[in-house]
């Protein structure tokens, strides 16, 4: 309901006390549905962190201390050095970002280091997420920076240091959709030579799809 | 009787052709249907005969209290590809779309996509907090979110990285590994705006943080511009409660772009002033370009479409008369044209558009195809309502290389064989 057809509504309805809060901005409620959340209640969900620093907590750790914390939860997926097991992510490396499959890590490709303390305070450990202090998360993330020679072995890692971390990718990004960058047209007839029509590829005999008939095909290594 | 012998698997039969079929059912039951002797032959019945399931009632109403599919479709499942991730619990499935027979993807086949497994979330204790950059900050239980101005909409939602594996070259074998990271479903819930307007955005909000409640608390940055534009808070999901694999109880349905943005499990709205640069915009989602650059922010799903008969899945048998049938979508608005090609996009034959056409949902298309038995190249080329033509993965790599990952909206060629087998190739 747009904020005009809302008031005509009170007015039909002869309680026309105020419009909605966004118009008002009296902060009178028109549903007035649920309740207003208590400072405690906002701080204990509000967890995301911006480049700016907006959002870390107080604390600090230190690339040391980090080390530890990794090995105890971090290397069994990202590998004690951060090159990654198996299919778990790599964190650190700089290879390039060009070239046959590049594999990014947080050295080569993450713009913010403050990105790094969200992630893993949202959602690391993997098997038990949101469990580490801010201390502890501070502290992984300076191990981390350091793993990929962004930081030296002292830096430690509070709301004022993180932000200032130069990351190397930090300009690597191109934020504006720059998109419609294709520009077929609707054409209907003759749009090739018969002879221009050669299939480059094909899936047929490259055994990596799992089976689409029967039961889940669980064969397949992970 | 039919039901049974008419599912998916009759796309794929000579036996389609179904005016012939009902003459031959009708010329049966002329002749007297005298139900003899039936029973007892080994062979395929038929006409005049009774099958064992004529001869007896079934089961009575609530053996089934919660319906599911007869046991003869065991095999229209979701799938995935192992290897493509680490666990299960970070990973993906994909929409059996070969068996998809219209716009809307059934419920328990809808692809899912996991950062952190599926929560098992208590209605009664999911809570909505908004706040940020609001006049008030608001914290509100399910049966608050029910009681807004509520709609319903049919939109499509498909992860960006949906034919991520093929930008390379043709590697899967099959449409429901090149295409089913999508659904489409009927949605109910309450507009953003709704909300939005309740709490007021200060004139500096431009920006929304939106953060699930699962274990990953996947979290993106929106523009608040499209918040309000056609966003919903989703509890409905084809007529019944959102399913847990859908975000249940409450998921952000964000008509056209990336799925990846639409956060399931949706716990809070923080308002602000500029976006986050989460791990999911930055490390994840973003696309690298050949010369090392990165787009990010590229939510916008643009058209596409495949031909879902014949596909690797469901081939043709003898050569006669077939319909190639499709989805084509697009999130920048309505389908406006789908033209099909047999001979790997020489020509184009304009399809007919089926049934409902709606913005950023999964549109229909059908074309009669009488197949010669010779190979044949199959295409299908979407044109939305902003006049954007599918590219060709040969157009999309000039463009973006072969790192990008994600937003391959490329026309997919199916290469039939004089045996009517199917596969995945790609034309240069």
């Amino acid at each position: 309901m747009s904020s005009s057809a809302r008031i005509a509504a009170l007015a039909l309805a002869g309680c026309l006390l105020t419009g909605p809060a966004s118009a008002s901005g009296h902060g009178v409620l028109y549903y007035g549905y649920g309740t207003t959340p208590t400072a405690r209640q906002i701080a204990g969900w509000a967890i995301a962190v911006r480049p700016d620093g907006q959002g870390l907590p107080p604390g600090k750790g230190s690339v040391s201390h980090g080390g530890d914390l990794f090995q105890t939860f971090c290397a069994a997926c990202h590998g004690t050095f951060g090159e990654g097991e198996g299919r778990y992510p790599k964190l650190a490396g700089n290879d390039p970002l060009t070239g046959n499959q590049p594999r990014p890590t947080v050295g080569s490709y993450w713009p913010y280091a403050t990105t790094l303390f969200d992630y893993i305070n949202r959602a690391m450990p993997f098997p038990s997420p949101h469990v580490l202090k801010p201390d502890q998360v501070y502290a992984v993330t300076a191990y981390i920076l350091n793993l990929n020679n962004i930081v030296a072995a002292s830096f430690v890692a509070d709301a004022t240091t993180l932000p200032k971390v130069k990351m190397p990718n930090r300009h690597g990004f191109i934020w504006a959709d720059p998109r419609p960058d294709t520009h077929d047209t609707e054409c209907m007839n003759d749009c090739l030579k018969p002879d221009q029509v050669k299939i480059t590829s094909t899936a047929e005999g490259k055994g990596i799809t799992p089976r689409t008939t029967g039961p889940l095909d669980t064969s397949m290594p992970q | 009787m039919d039901q049974e012998a008419t599912g998916p698997q009759a796309g794929h039969d000579a036996r389609l052709v179904r005016p012939g079929r009902r003459a031959m059912f009708r010329a049966g039951m002329a002749a007297g249907m005298v139900a003899l002797a039936g029973r007892a032959r080994a062979e395929a019945p038929a006409p005049p005969a009774d099958d064992p399931w004529s001869q007896t009632p079934g089961p009575g109403v609530v053996s089934r209290v919660y319906g599911h599919p007869s046991h003869f479709e065991k095999d229209v499942i979701r799938r995935n590809v192992p290897f493509l991730t680490a666990t299960p619990q970070s990973s993906v499935s994909f929409t059996p779309l070969q068996s998809q027979q219209g716009i809307i993807t059934a419920s328990g086949l809808f692809f899912e996509r996991y950062h952190a497994g599926r929560p098992t979330v208590d209605p009664a204790k999911h809570r909505l907090m908004i706040h940020g950059m609001v006049e008030q900050p608001r914290l509100y239980a399910m049966r608050d979110i029910e009681r807004f101005p509520s709609i319903s909409r049919i939109h499509f939602i498909e992860c960006p990285a949906n034919g991520g594996m093929e930008w390379r070259a043709a590697q899967l074998n099959s449409l429901q590994f090149t295409h089913g990271m999508i659904g489409c479903a009927d949605w109910t819930g309450v507009k953003v705006s709704t909300i939005l307007e309740e709490v007021g955005i200060k004139p500096e909000g431009k920006w929304a943080l939106v953060e699930g409640a699962d274990g990953a608390h996947m979290a993106r940055s929106i523009p608040v511009s499209k918040l309000l534009d056609d966003c919903m808070l989703v509890y409905g999901q084809n007529g019944e409660a959102l399913r847990p694999e859908q975000g249940y109880p409450l998921r952000l349905l964000v008509p056209g772009w990336q799925g990846n943005v639409n956060v399931k499990w949706i716990r809070r709205i923080q308002i602000g002033d500029q976006p986050w640069f989460t791990r999911e915009e930055t490390s994840k989602y973003t696309e690298l370009m050949p010369d090392g650059k990165a787009r990010g922010f590229t939510w916008k799903l643009y058209a596409k479409s495949v031909i879902t008969f014949p596909c690797p899945e469901m081939p043709v048998n003898a050569p006669g008369l077939y319909e190639i049938r499709g989805f084509a979508w697009s999130g920048l608005g309505r389908i406006k044209a789908v033209d099909v090609s047999i001979d790997g996009g020489v020509n184009w034959t304009r399809a007919r558009l089926d049934g409902l056409v709606l913005p950023k949902a999964m549109t229909r298309f059908t074309l009669p195809w009488r197949w010669d038995g010779k190979p044949a190249l199959l295409q299908s080329r979407a044109i939305d309502e902003t006049g954007f033509v599918q590219p060709t993965i040969t157009e999309l790599r000039a463009a973006r290389g072969v790192n990008a990952i994600y937003n391959n909206n490329s026309i997919q060629t199916w290469q039939v064989k004089e045996n009517g087998s199917v596969f995945d190739v790609q034309l240069g």
